[in-house]
């Protein structure tokens, strides 16, 4: 660890812990989240909110033997880390006993992450991010649609202090620029990209592959809700990702028996490798969770056999195992999370897998998904921003969107073809890498409008 | 405060800013969570802050701190005006903002017992209880309990001269009781999934005799182990509040955002099929029976404060009169663009987030006539729905659809057995339209969620309604194979 802000929020996390000390605590954790972000957000091809801001939080959890309490500020002061140390005093001293409290974790080694962080990004100006945003409008106006959007740009601190001697601290930096495009007929496009460097984003591409599409489904037609084949752009499949980690790649998922996740049992295609890997430069990396431990790269689905869970300390205990650093802050009831899925590559072009569907649908991105029953994985949601019929491998043209309500593990049992490139995408929590699919089917449910 | 408020004010106009507010909050926060019986998480929270908010040539800019200091006033008027000189530089309208009165006062959430005087043993105590009320059942696979409150000190001042002081506290709690067998999964919650939430004291979390309802609701949640799947078909359905205050959240007051309707939430969250013609033209967005409206100042709810956070007072609005679209929520900016002035529905998550057009309380007014009790006896054949499990709506909230954690059936106007894994859909005007009966004052109850999702950095909003249950004819339950 060398950088500064990294340097200064340990020291107040440390600070932090030596007053839950002397309050009293037999156990106790400091974690200190440092932000300086800011968005620059775009509508009607125009900035229309443009916000930044400096924040910080730190967080207690302590213990007094099996009695845990937390509480959190946004005051760094000593009189203010006295008050959050009495306050979780407080809460810890008037809880039940958690009978199985394995403590808090002990150090792991934590390699230095370089990758996680980028002087463009930690530096960028609002400047900056209305040149981007300009060269989207200008994609925009060239192809004679209307850009919607956002460009955001982050610089992250975390650190963490316990009693067991965990001293972990780093900066990792995010930037994401996405943009809707709307055409006059009707049609809309979508494109996205998220880096730890902004300046590897590129604006004009992103607006270009957006407008070029918003061009492309302009008055789109009614089509028939039912099963079809489908290719799923890189955008829908994140969102597939996302709904098996929050549904089952959990250990206290499995735990509470809420999981599908069942070691060894194959639940997708031989196609389908997923692992979580905080270390992948292909992602958002970050080197440690939120409890101060090495994230390690754990694989949950190998050619489609389900072969591990994430573990925070309190569900490594319950199992026996070690913590995979998948610690979320606490109080965290919800428990452990993949928040760096890697998606295997496969050898199919974006052109393959469209040759590949006699009949089905090219699907670019889902909207508003929601489990119906989470054990089964089945979930409802929208296509929205480009849907294209695909016959005999060519695609016929644009059709209005579709309601689906499917299950994501037969979905992944059915992928058939695996894109060969991938993109690097901001999640419901994390960042994931996902290529394009295509399935051998897909359950459309219902229609609208548009 | 007032020094500092004035502070980031002066130094914003003298950097060029021709208007500028800016809010100064304290937000403290409590939750206790129980999973299974026993204790799992007890936190409390406090976040300080303040952030200022620029016009400046007709653009935007918005800059937030969390240290309270002079120099920082200084430092985040400068980098706000500095970020709307950016905005500035790809704005083809400039922003124009409605006349107000200048706002001036206070205001506080009525209460009568202060949750966080409540002591905290008492509140997990409480809560424990209907917890374990719950555990007890034999199936029960696992409970989670919780409660929570969050009051909130806010000060907002602009430069033209309004300067208001608002204390608004929240309160929710729910019980939950899950019960698994292979790869059924069945939840009841009460009194509905996301919790009974009120702009109110602890009063309103003894009124909810969570122990009460504990034991009955596990019972149910094994019993839906072995119901039979929920039919498929068009089927007349009666929605209990739990469900419909939902069905309003999504299909009633999302569309009738302003903003969405400009498409300044198209990037995330969409727009709406609610266009300014269909206002103009008087569109028939549900039957006669349906009346639904704004409501700021409504008691218990979490969408009612004294000012929003542009200064604007609380106020109702209608939104939608016996079935006719007659208006929207919205801003200083919006209104003007259909002739109107603010309805004053402003809100922003906390000290480092710009206000959006939220909702309030959107509110579908009970007509006299029939209890929903007598609704579901005037019903021959259908299915009563409650408690949601599921949400989903298409980017212009026309296309819906909702599962719940249980459906009973009723035949000759008397609820009986259960269905497990219910769901319906609809096109969301079509569905208001066959709206033939709603419950009158007997079952009007304040609902609310505090997880209300819009804007991009991402803000929760919490939001009240209030709903006396209705009945829909021949609507699509069950979807394909489910």
């Amino acid at each position: 660890m060398n950088d500064e802000r990294a340097h200064d929020a340990l020291a107040l996390a440390e600070r932090a812990l030596a007053h839950a000390m002397r309050e009293g605590a037999t156990e106790a954790e400091a974690l200190v989240m440092a932000e300086d972000a800011s968005l620059t957000r775009f509508a009607n091809s125009q900035i229309h909110q443009n916000v930044a801001e400096t924040n910080i939080t730190v967080n207690l959890r302590f213990a007094v033997g099996k009695r845990v309490g937390v509480a959190s500020s946004g005051r760094t002061d000593e009189e203010g880390l006295r008050r959050l140390a009495a306050n979780a005093g407080a809460i810890a001293r008037v809880v039940e006993e958690l009978e199985d409290w394995a403590g808090l974790p002990a150090p792991t080694p934590i390699q230095a992450l370089p990758a996680a962080y980028a002087p463009a990004t930690a530096d960028a100006s609002p400047e900056v991010r209305a040149d981007g945003v300009r060269a989207v409008i200008a994609a925009a106006d060239t192809a004679g649609v209307t850009a919607y959007g956002s460009f955001s740009t982050s610089l992250e601190s975390t650190a963490v202090a316990n009693s067991n001697g965990i001293r972990a601290g780093g900066t990792r930096t995010v930037a994401q620029l996405l943009t809707v495009s709307m055409g006059p007929d009707g049609g809309t496009g979508y494109a996205e990209q998220a880096a730890v460097d902004v300046a590897t984003i590129d604006a004009a591409a992103i607006g270009r592959e957006s407008a070029e599409k918003a061009r492309a489904t302009a008055n789109a037609v009614s089509i028939e809700a039912g099963d079809y084949p489908v290719v799923l752009e890189e955008y829908a499949v994140v969102d597939i990702l996302d709904m098996l980690g929050y549904l089952g790649f959990s250990a206290l998922a499995v735990q509470e028996e809420r999981s599908f996740v069942e070691i060894g049992k194959r639940i997708g295609s031989e196609l389908v490798s997923i692992v979580d890997d905080g270390r992948d430069p292909a992602g958002l990396p970050m080197a440690f969770d939120y409890e101060g431990v090495a994230k390690q790269r754990v694989t949950l689905l190998d050619a489609g056999v389900c072969r591990g869970v994430v573990h925070d300390a309190q569900t490594a205990a319950r199992d026996g195992v070690t913590s995979t650093g998948h610690g979320l802050p606490a109080p965290n009831t919800y428990g452990p999370f993949p928040l760096n899925q890697v998606m295997a590559a496969g050898s199919a072009s974006r052109e393959d897998l469209i040759a590949g569907l006699e009949r089905g649908l090219l699907v670019t991105r889902f909207h508003y998904t929601n489990p119906v029953h989470p054990k089964l994985a089945i979930v409802t949601g929208m296509t929205r921003d480009g849907t294209f019929l695909v016959e005999g491998g060519r695609i016929v043209g644009p059709v209005r969107n579709l309601r689906f309500t499917q299950s994501y593990l037969d979905a992944v049992a059915g992928v058939v073809a695996v894109a060969r490139e991938r993109k690097t995408l901001k999640g419901f929590l994390g960042g994931a890498v996902v290529p394009a699919l295509r399935l051998d089917g897909w359950t459309f449910t219902g229609t609208t409008e548009h | 405060m007032r020094d500092l408020t004035d502070r980031a004010l002066d130094t914003a106009s003298s950097l060029g800013a021709g208007y500028a507010d800016t809010r100064v909050v304290r937000r403290l926060d409590e939750s206790i969570a129980i999973k299974s019986g026993r204790v799992e998480g007890v936190a409390s929270g406090e976040s300080e802050g303040f952030g200022i908010r620029v016009l400046v040539d007709g653009a935007w800019g918005f800059a937030a701190s969390h240290i309270l200091t002079m120099a920082e006033a200084d430092r985040v008027a400068a980098e706000a005006v500095r970020i709307a000189k950016a905005s500035a530089t790809a704005l083809r309208d400039a922003t124009v903002l409605d006349d107000r009165p200048p706002a001036h006062g206070t205001y506080e959430t009525p209460l009568q017992e202060d949750p966080f005087a409540v002591p905290l043993e008492r509140k997990i105590a409480d809560l424990l209880a209907a917890d374990q009320a719950a555990t007890r059942v034999k199936g029960i696979s696992f409970t989670e309990s919780m409660y929570a409150a969050q009051r909130e000190w806010k000060t907002f001042a602009a430069t033209d001269g309004s300067y208001t002081e608002q204390t608004i506290t929240h309160v929710g709690s729910s019980v939950e009781a899950n019960a698994v067998d292979g790869d059924e999964h069945q939840r009841r919650s009460y009194p509905d999934s996301g919790g009974g939430w009120q702009a109110a004291g602890y009063e309103y979390i003894r009124s909810l005799r969570l122990a009460e309802h504990a034991e009955p609701l596990a019972d149910e949640a094994v019993a839906l182990l072995t119901a039979p799947q929920c039919p498929s078909g068009r089927f007349t359905i009666v929605l209990d509040p739990s469900q419909l205050y939902l069905q309003v959240h999504e299909s009633c007051g999302h569309p009738t955002e302003l903003d969405r309707v400009y498409g300044t939430e198209a990037s995330y969250a969409g727009t709406s099929f609610l266009t300014t013609d269909k206002l103009d033209e008087g569109f028939r967005y549900g039957s006669d029976l349906v009346t639904i409206v704004a409501d700021a100042t409504a008691a218990g709810g979490m969408g009612t404060f004294g000012w929003d956070d542009e200064g604007v007072a609380a106020q109702a609005v209608p939104l939608v009169e016996n079935g006719i679209f007659t208006g929207y929520l919205s801003s200083r900016e919006t209104a003007p663009r259909i002739g109107r002035q603010s309805g004053g529905a402003m809100r922003a998550d906390g000290w480092n987030r710009i206000p959006l057009i939220r909702m309030t309380n959107i509110n579908l007014l009970p007509q006299p006539g029939k209890s929903l009790d007598e609704i579901v006896a005037d019903t021959d054949d259908g299915l009563y729905l409650a408690s949601n499990r599921s949400w989903s709506i298409d980017d212009r909230r026309l296309n819906f659809q909702f599962a719940t954690e249980v459906a009973y059936e009723i035949k000759g106007g008397v609820k009986g057995r259960l269905f497990k894994n219910p769901t319906y859909t609809g096109i969301t005007y079509e569905f208001w339209r066959s709206c033939d009966a709603v419950g009158d004052e007997r079952s009007y109850v304040m609902l609310g969620t505090p997880n209300c999702g819009k804007g991009e950095p991402g803000q929760t909003g919490h939001v009240g309604h209030a709903v006396s249950g209705a009945r829909f004819r021949s609507v699509q339950v069950g979807v394909g194979k489910w």
